[in-house]
């Protein structure tokens, strides 16, 4: 197997009961994966089981080379500066007794530059915005050096602007530094934009996993959302639109 | 915040503040000597007498020492259960470890005990109090910063009942006013062995726990979080409370329990330092230290007879804590 890929077989997983029946995917270096699914469904828990902070029922998870995540919500405690904040990262490659050195530190500059943000470096995390504060846990999953990245909902606080700079980097990380990222999305046009491969979770335990065009479908949204959707095409963009066809009464 | 080419100068500078501080309080006291007389006798040790020698050597070197050591330990313990509580308003009461060793000193002096059992009694029961903590836990299933800080709670609850139900069937005329004595904390009958009881674990302890003091960071996280960077939470959070609980029960096995210095203490140094503790832990060491050295001065030197430490610190620490919630909210706001 080689490093930046996460085979995934015959996967139960949840916390007492299995949430799925069981789920296999397999996902490639330089591979971007959209997990789809409505609320309390089991995205989240599923990204848990993939790091090993929910032990998973039965079944299998390989990977070489590390996984790292970028959680939905991220509280500190303490006003650590935003260099402290992605030093954090390091600690698999710190020892127990030792603390981080130099080239822990430089590190952690070169995450900071890579994501433009390299300003910030000494502004107290808990005074920065939404969308630098996911910036910042994505540089702190960056010096980890893990090879697969998970992203729980990483636009699901970032107003547009923002959103495009995620979704951008996601892209530039899988195709540029050959890394496979899994994030979950409640956006099916996030899916379209930058997933190659989608696993769709659905209602009663069922899921669809595959290309994304081949999974992100009117009929299988239809069945993930129990809620018309249509996908618009438009001139001069690639990527189809989705948009649901709420029907709300006055 | 301050670069880290800043901060080494800084630590030294409190260091020898604080050392100084100690010198100067050997000229403080009943019997005052001016600091030449202070520096000649810590130069000249000799056993042929003088009051002055006696003076600095047996009563108040070990006393200074033992100040130092008791408010290291108790501003170092205070900001690594802070870090590890993910909260700022723990102090190192919090783990029932102040609580149990008060009643263990408690009960020493109603038996009438030893010096040295009493100190043994005092560290024993501060130490079952943490093995309490952890049991509750593990009935409970779970073990988060949430469910020790419960257990700690009911803990402390039980074990101050305990020294409540002591000191009600205490001997009024000679074993209460101990008991309390004690309770409120002293360094009055400092000696040089009690430096050494102190010494010991304060150095094996704080050594390990300034070793540590990056990975209290990465404690500070969430549980979840920390995991999922690859910290082993549990069995070092372990460690860490046992290096907590072996600093405050040696603090309260020589000097009683003395509240609001772990809570204060680490709050001061923030605001000094940041809030890494890769610099928090020994600045709050040091500051601690040189508080309590401050305490002590005052505590023998403002009335006739000794007023118990934990008066003084609780005199002193709800203003100074009331002025850093003040101050903390105001830079907030901006």
């Amino acid at each position: 197997m080689k490093t930046g890929e996460l085979r995934v077989q015959q996967l139960l997983y949840g916390h007492k009961v299995p949430l799925f029946e069981p789920l296999s995917f397999h996902c490639q270096q330089g591979e971007v994966w959209a997990v789809l699914g409505r609320n309390g469904l089991g995205k989240s828990t599923l990204l848990d089981t993939l790091t090993g902070t929910l032990k998973p029922l039965a079944g299998n998870i390989e990977n070489e080379g590390g996984i790292g995540i970028v959680a939905q919500h991220s509280h500190l405690p303490f006003p650590y500066s935003v260099s402290d904040v992605v030093l954090m990262g390091r600690a698999q490659h710190v020892k127990l007794f030792s603390q981080p050195g130099s080239a822990d530190k430089q590190k952690v500059i070169e995450a900071l530059e890579q994501l433009n943000i390299a300003q910030l470096v000494s502004t107290p995390f808990t005074s920065l915005s939404g969308g630098q504060q996911q910036l910042v846990m994505i540089a702190r999953a960056l010096v980890t050096a893990s090879q697969i990245l998970l992203l729980d909902e990483p636009c699901s606080a970032l107003d547009l602007a923002n959103q495009e700079v995620v979704l951008q980097l996601i892209s530039d990380l899988a195709h540029r530094q050959h890394r496979g990222i899994i994030f979950t999305t409640h956006d099916p046009v996030h899916a379209l934009q930058v997933a190659t491969h989608t696993l769709l979770l659905l209602p009663g335990g069922k899921w669809l996993a595959g290309a994304t065009d081949t999974i992100v479908t009117e009929d299988n949204l239809y069945q993930a959302y129990g809620l018309t959707l249509r996908k618009i095409r438009m001139d001069n963009y690639a990527t189809p639109f989705v948009a649901p066809l709420f029907t709300i009464e006055k | 915040m301050l670069s880290s080419e800043s901060f080494i100068p800084q630590q030294l500078v409190l260091i020898i503040s604080v050392l100084l501080l100690g010198v100067a309080s050997l000229c403080v006291g009943q019997y005052s000597l001016t600091l030449s007389e202070v520096l000649h006798q810590l130069t000249h040790y000799s056993d042929t007498q003088g009051i002055a020698n006696q003076v600095i050597w047996t009563v108040r070197l070990p006393r200074i020492l033992m100040a130092l050591l008791a408010g290291g330990a108790l501003g170092l313990c205070g900001a690594t259960l802070q870090g590890v509580f993910h909260n700022p308003l723990v102090d190192p009461h919090i783990i029932g470890v102040t609580s149990g060793a008060a009643f263990g000193g408690t009960l020493a002096i109603l038996l009438g005990l030893e010096p040295l059992l009493m100190m043994g009694s005092t560290f024993f029961f501060g130490l079952s109090a943490l093995i309490l903590v952890y049991a509750i836990a593990a009935l409970q299933g779970r073990e988060n910063a949430l469910v020790l800080i419960l257990s700690g709670i009911i803990l402390s609850g039980f074990f101050a009942a305990l020294v409540s139900l002591i000191q009600y069937q205490a001997d009024t005329e000679e074993v209460l006013p101990n008991i309390v004595f004690w309770l409120l904390g002293s360094f009055a009958t400092a000696n040089w062995h009690k430096v050494l009881m102190l010494t010991v674990p304060v150095i094996i302890s704080t050594a390990i726990l300034f070793q540590l003091r990056w990975r209290i960071n990465l404690l500070s996280l969430n549980d979840k979080d920390a995991k999922a960077l690859g910290v082993s939470v549990v069995p070092l959070r372990r460690s860490v409370l046992v290096c907590c609980a072996f600093l405050v029960a040696a603090q309260v096995a020589v000097s009683g329990s003395i509240a609001w210095v772990g809570l204060v203490i680490p709050h001061l140094a923030r605001l000094l330092v940041g809030v890494d503790h890769r610099r928090l832990l020994p600045t709050a060491f040091w500051m601690g230290g040189g508080f309590m050295i401050v305490v002590d001065d005052i505590a023998r030197t403002l009335m006739q007879a000794e007023i118990p430490l934990g008066i003084i610190t609780a005199l002193l620490g709800a203003p100074l804590f009331t002025f850093l919630l003040i101050h903390s909210s105001r830079r907030g706001r901006r």
